[in-house]
């Protein structure tokens, strides 16, 4: 079942029409439009039912076929991290995500590509393995949050004055991983191993559009264990 | 420029580094190239990249900058003025960003490599699903000259590197890449014309030298 809902905080003007094909849970997804609410652009979020995705979905985005995608007078931009910085260079109001400075963006884009193809790819593997192969992601999991708490410590946010590209790519962290360690039954992430990332999560929770996205626990916590017990009985 | 200090790290086969060599040597840069024996990796480069302890490492003015996608970004962004690789409009650098990820995922994955690293009907999947992806960059590409429209752009640097990579796959999976994508090897071509091109992609031979080399270093028959 599919559902719509104008999230608007201005008007819409008549030559903007910006659309989200997005998924509740999806952290991806999650990322975009935490960066069209911090940028207050409003736009027509539309979710997606991932086991039976729409014609639409798949004509804005039929290389593919995943979200989030997002549509702005009718141009269709997928993958969440080219979403972002083309958020960044469509709208130049505040917050500004990533640095003019060359260097700057470089290392916001070299940790961007850090937590996407390691943290959550080893964080998939953690949740759709068990056993020695499961310990051992999870050893690989640690290991990596530990790279990116060295990384935020001693600073507000991951890029400078103010919440931008980085922390927006490690919303992650502030709900969806924590509900997702409780619904596995491990215990991963705590203030006490990571004490920095856990001081940067209370400074994005004071910021109302991240408290805002704030996904439901218990609906997540019930997602995601279905997803785990439909995944162990398929690969019985 | 006097006060600029580059330096490469980097190894000779290596896809990514290619990448880093094309950008600069279009952009007219000189550097220092240093070659790292992987299986003895450099104080330097341990220092220079901590986190995954891989080349290519771009090492400006003493900083470092790691991950080619990222590499190519900057020096395109610290000497825009000569042969800019990203167009200047958003939308069009998001489509260039986005097929420059579908290079990394699915032309340099762990899929294609089973293109040679493996035999039978694994090879044949592997072979499959290469070929529909550069079919799909074929498409992309079109009509124009290079990815980037009249001159080379970010996709063209991209994935350029691979056709360097071509043969040892047309030998190893039995195949002839020009018979399924000739668009994209008519384009290849077209950029090998370039020096910046030419100059950094290792001859062909060398590199199915090389992947023979792999495959009895791994026991791969």
């Amino acid at each position: 079942m599919k559902w719509r809902t104008i999230f608007s905080s201005k008007t819409m003007g008549d030559d903007e029409e910006v659309k989200v094909f997005g998924m509740w849970a999806s952290p991806y997804s999650r990322r975009v439009e935490l960066a069209l609410k911090l940028k207050g652009i409003p736009y027509e979020y539309i979710e997606e039912d991932l086991s039976n995705k729409s014609a639409l979905l798949i004509k804005h985005n039929p290389v593919h076929q995943k979200i989030p995608v997002l549509v702005h007078n009718g141009k269709s931009i997928p993958e969440s991290l080219v979403i972002l910085e083309y958020i960044d260079e469509t709208w130049r109001n505040n917050p500004i995500l990533l640095s003019q400075d060359p260097y700057d963006r470089a290392m916001a884009r070299f940790w961007a590509k850090f937590i996407d193809e390691k943290i959550l790819s080893t964080t998939r593997k953690v949740s759709f393995t068990t056993g020695k192969e499961q310990e051992h992601a999870i050893e690989e999991v640690t290991e990596q949050l530990k790279l990116l708490e060295n990384e935020v410590k001693g600073k507000a946010y991951f890029g400078g004055e103010g919440i931008g590209y980085v922390d927006i790519v490690a919303n992650f962290l502030v709900f969806w991983f924590g509900n997702l360690q409780e619904a596995l039954g491990i215990n991963i992430f705590s203030q006490h191993k990571f004490p920095f990332i856990f001081e940067w999560i209370q400074k994005q929770l004071k910021i109302d559009m991240v408290d805002e996205s704030r996904i439901p626990k218990d609906k997540h916590l019930t997602y995601i264990r279905t997803r785990l017990a439909a995944f162990k009985s398929a690969s019985k | 420029m006097a006060d600029e200090d580059v330096v490469l790290l980097d190894f000779w086969p290596s896809p990514f580094g290619m990448r880093v060599r094309i950008a600069l040597a279009e952009k007219e840069i000189k550097y220092e190239y240093k070659e790292e024996d992987l299986r003895n990796k450099t104080d330097l480069l341990l220092k220079m990249n901590p986190i995954h302890k891989k080349i290519p490492v771009l090492i400006h003015n003493g900083k470092p900058v790691c991950e080619s996608l990222v590499q190519v970004q900057y020096i395109d962004e610290i000497w825009p003025h000569k042969s800019p690789l990203l167009p200047t409009d958003p939308y069009q650098r998001a489509i260039a960003r986005f097929w420059g990820d579908f290079v990394d995922k699915k032309i340099y994955g762990l899929e294609s490599g089973k293109v040679w690293t493996t035999k039978g009907e694994e090879q044949e999947a592997a072979k499959k699903e290469f070929i529909e992806c550069l079919k799909l960059l074929e498409g992309e590409l079109g009509n124009k000259a290079y990815f980037g429209g009249e001159n080379l752009g970010y996709v063209d640097v991209v994935l350029v590197p691979f056709y360097s990579w071509f043969y040892a796959y047309e030998k190893c999976g039995n195949f002839s890449i020009e018979t399924e994508c000739p668009k994209l090897i008519a384009w290849a071509k077209r950029c090998m014309e370039k020096d910046s091109v030419s100059k950094s992609l290792p001859d062909q031979d060398k590199i199915y030298d090389y992947v023979l080399h792999l495959k009895k270093v791994f026991g791969i028959e």
